[in-house]
């Protein structure tokens, strides 16, 4: 039995996300492959080579994988699926384009999102923005899994020494093509990947007072994220969301700051290890699932914790 | 051009679901329904290609129980034109939901057809992209903005490190994301002319299709509760907490 992960990547750096992916791979058993489909994407085959527990990097080099068109990657992963009893990808925003397209093409189902292997024809995925948990097993050949990174550890990065073998690239398309992009630019970690997190909410009333965020997330090396209230209101863009919707995250430690708690925005954080909220509204939501609350003025209570973390980092 | 969309009932999104007992799934009786916010978001971005005038006629699409032809309504009174309602009690899966819609374009020669990104259910996030292969179409998910040129489309998505733009070719499927509009309220007097506009039904077994799950649910559990609700008096607190409690700075 061989498992074929489709790896996450931007052709010079493998994403963090694959190594979550490639972990629930190792959890289903079997020989694990990672196939990387990209242009100019060497780099990232080497570094698939070297993430433990791999066996085997399948590198389709071709200009037409530059970008993650689903249209493009459908079918050469379609035709790769053959030979694998099981195809993963993370459920990123490309693992959620392209593989329902694989699943449909090959007439089996996608089990979305999973967030546990119980073994290697069942799984647990949340239902219901987490309020539920279902375990479901697949009477499919093939099956197609997207991986939900914060039910998986990581997989580590080095140690592994799996050979890299070149694939022809599937056959051309002219459905869908590349226009741009606008890519939020961050020297601070990926909201995913990140150890620590401070998000806000309506609560900080305007962009510019994701400032006082930043300046906290630059003392802790967190990621800055954002309920969908603060996203819709303009504040910040659509990649800073946290919840039912957008990124789900479970970092060491959650700060929400100015966040009601909506279960839309809870199902995207709640199993963070510590959640700590900061709101003026001592009745909000969120403070029933936060580790630790503090009711007050954030305008007032982030610049001292920005404070308060020089003095114990001194 | 002929516009489709597909609107599920679902769960209303205030409601907090309840696991059943028995672990078969969550509690669906006696508890309130609605369309899926996504396909809302779908049936008005409709509308308004049809208000621009790019858009000649809109077909609502649902699929399941009688109560559909509640959510087909709804559809009608934001502006759809007319309904199918594909009537089943089976619990369908999103590949049976695809087929079904196939089966429904495969008759109604669509040139786009729009659905909402997920349903907040099962949060699979599927259908689109399944029915795009299953016709050999173009996809635009996850959708920001969409602009109609001639034959072809061009798509904005909201992804991972930001915005997308995409160029299909017609026909296509778009699915949307929160962001593609805010959807309107249907006024009183539209409520009352959707209810003359027309609705079709058919089945599964009308359109040849085998919606057969492939899936079997094995369990449905509550996922372990948090001990939350601590409050700390202050900032100084929290920090030393964080640093000596829980150990996580």
């Amino acid at each position: 039995m061989a498992i074929l992960v489709v790896a996450e990547h931007s052709n010079s750096e493998l994403k963090a996300a694959t190594l979550n992916a490639v972990t629930a791979a190792v959890a289903i058993g079997g020989d694990v492959h990672i196939l990387i489909a990209g242009h100019n994407a060497r780099p990232a085959a080497e570094a698939a080579a070297k993430v433990a527990g791999v066996a085997k990097v399948l590198l389709a080099d071709a200009p037409a994988y530059e970008h993650p068109i689903a249209e493009a990657i459908a079918p050469l992963v379609t035709k790769l699926a053959a030979n694998y009893s099981h195809v993963l990808s993370p459920a990123t925003t490309s693992g959620k384009n392209f593989m329902p397209r694989v699943a449909a093409t090959l007439d089996v189902a996608q089990i979305s999102e999973i967030s546990a292997v119980v073994s290697p024809d069942t799984f647990v995925r949340p239902i219901y923005a987490g309020n539920a948990l279902a375990t479901v097993q697949s009477k499919d050949k093939i099956k197609i899994i997207t991986v939900r990174g914060t039910g998986f550890a990581a997989a580590a990065a080095t140690g592994g020494n799996a050979a890299i073998e070149t694939i022809e690239a599937g056959p051309a398309q002219d459905l869908s093509s590349f226009v741009g992009a606008e890519l939020s630019k961050s020297e601070r970690p990926e909201l995913t990947a990140a150890r620590v997190v401070i998000s806000g909410g309506r609560g900080m009333q305007s962009g510019d007072n994701f400032h006082l965020l930043e300046k906290v997330a630059d003392k802790l090396g967190a990621a800055v994220g954002a309920s969908r209230a603060a996203v819709d209101a303009g504040f910040v863009p659509n990649d800073y969301q946290v919840g039912q919707t957008g990124k789900i995250v479970a970092p060491e430690l959650y700060i929400a700051v100015g966040i009601s708690g909506a279960i839309q925005h809870l199902a995207g954080m709640k199993d963070s290890k510590v959640i700590v909220a900061i709101n003026k509204d001592e009745e909000a939501p969120i403070f029933q699932i936060a580790d630790y609350g503090v009711v007050g003025d954030l305008f007032k209570l982030v610049p001292e914790l920005s404070d308060e973390l020089d003095k114990v980092k001194g | 051009m002929k516009l489709l969309v597909a609107v599920k009932r679902v769960v209303d999104y205030n409601v907090k679901v309840r696991v059943k007992a028995d672990k078969t799934g969550v509690e669906t009786a006696n508890v309130k329904m609605s369309m899926n916010p996504f396909d809302e978001i779908a049936v008005e971005e409709a509308v308004r290609l049809k208000e621009k005038g790019t858009a000649t006629e809109i077909v609502a699409v649902s699929l399941g129980v009688q109560q559909c032809q509640e959510t087909i309504r709804t559809a009608l009174a934001m502006g759809a034109d007319r309904g199918i309602h594909v009537l089943t009690d089976a619990e369908l899966e999103p590949l049976a939901v695809a087929k079904l819609l196939k089966a429904v374009i495969d008759k109604e020669q669509p040139q786009l057809v729009i659905l909402g990104k997920q349903a907040i259910d099962d949060d699979s996030s599927q259908t689109g992209q399944m029915l795009a292969a299953l016709l050999g179409w173009s996809q635009g998910t996850f959708a920001s903005k969409v602009a109609v040129d001639g034959d072809k489309l061009t798509v904005t998505r909201e992804v991972d490190g930001g915005l997308e733009t995409v160029a299909l070719k017609l026909p296509a499927i778009v699915t949307t994301d929160l962001r593609l509009n805010e959807p309107r309220y249907a006024s009183l007097p539209n409520i009352m002319k959707a209810k003359k506009k027309p609705i079709d039904q058919t089945s599964p077994q009308d359109l040849g299709v085998d919606v057969a799950p492939r899936l079997v649910t094995l369990k449905v559990e509550e996922p372990p509760k948090r001990q939350g609700g601590k409050k700390v008096g202050s900032i100084a607190e929290l920090v030393d907490k964080l640093k000596n409690e829980a150990r996580v700075i």
